[in-house]
């Protein structure tokens, strides 16, 4: 009897290791955070993008109108392609519009704003990256809808037509 | 004597360059505990992505403001999730992960000892 529970063991590890590996070798191996919505903003210090100016992240988020926070850069190209996005959700007048400018030259920014137009109502520079880092970001572009200090939206990536119906959906 | 003086030189001498390099190292620590979300499967100490050398940054300001490495560590766990430490933390979700090996400690020891007492 003894050693018939040997083989039967040996066999069912067997299985169940190459059933578990043969499992995970679907998987995909790319890590994205979870996406955690309800959760409140930080609190951080900054400065303006135009004057310079210092100021407190609670003064920006102080309303309660919706606030769409967008991360990003000149250089940066796929904010190019979700440009359009944001210039049409600017025109919507229970969306404020806050830009955060991510690591990037000032000059080539604000070039970048006369070219393409600017669709923001204030932009705060994050010239090291720590400010991304604070909402939880880690690249470039990513997008934030924020309503009475909550994140209630996060988006990684640019924007595109689901997501932009999406938003107006959740700001109707 | 001499004996004495020696190791009394020697403890100084160690004392002498941790004390200095006792912030950096911490901090070095921190990063390379710290997984790469943009180049996946490289520590942030190891990575040269504008993510990993932001957070450089910052673990070096967190440091400065006071926080230990565990508030740190739960900092970004928070933004980030528990996959951005290398070394997982025991919750529901790894017991099982760091309980195997001593599972398999057991059974293994179990066999052994079965096979011993047999002969």
């Amino acid at each position: 009897m003894k050693i018939k529970i040997f083989p039967i063991f040996l066999i069912t590890a067997f299985l169940i290791i190459f059933f578990v590996f043969y499992k995970g070798l679907q998987n995909s191996n790319i890590y994205t955070p979870e996406i955690k919505s309800e959760i409140k903003i930080p609190n951080f210090q900054t400065k303006e993008f135009f004057s310079k100016e210092k100021i407190n992240s609670d003064k920006i988020f102080m309303g309660s109108e919706y606030y769409l926070l967008n991360i990003w850069a000149s250089w940066c190209v796929p904010c190019k392609e979700e440009h359009k996005y944001l210039m049409n959700l600017s025109k919507k007048e229970n969306i404020k519009m806050i830009g955060q400018n991510y690591k990037d030259n000032f000059d080539n920014a604000k070039n970048f704003l006369i070219d393409l137009n600017n669709p923001y109502d204030l932009i705060f520079l994050d010239n090291d990256g720590t400010i991304a880092i604070e909402w939880g970001a880690y690249g470039v572009p990513e997008t934030f809808l924020i309503k009475n200090n909550q994140i209630i939206k996060k988006i990684i990536g640019p924007l595109n037509d689901k997501l932009f119906f999406e938003i107006k959906e959740l700001t109707k | 004597m001499k004996i004495i003086k020696f190791f009394i030189s020697v403890f100084f001498l160690i004392n002498f360059s941790f004390s200095d390099s006792n912030a950096k190292n911490l901090e070095i620590e921190i990063t390379k505990n710290l997984r790469c979300l943009i180049c996946q499967g490289q520590s942030v100490y190891d990575s040269d992505s504008e993510f990993a050398n932001s957070l450089k940054i910052l673990v070096n300001k967190k440091l400065d403001e006071g926080l230990s490495e565990k508030q740190i560590y739960d900092y970004l766990k928070s933004r980030y999730g528990e996959w951005i430490l290398y070394d997982p933390q025991f919750s529901k979700n790894t017991y099982f992960l760091w309980l195997l090996p001593i599972l398999m400690f057991f059974v293994g020891g179990a066999i052994i000892f079965r096979l011993y007492n047999k002969n």
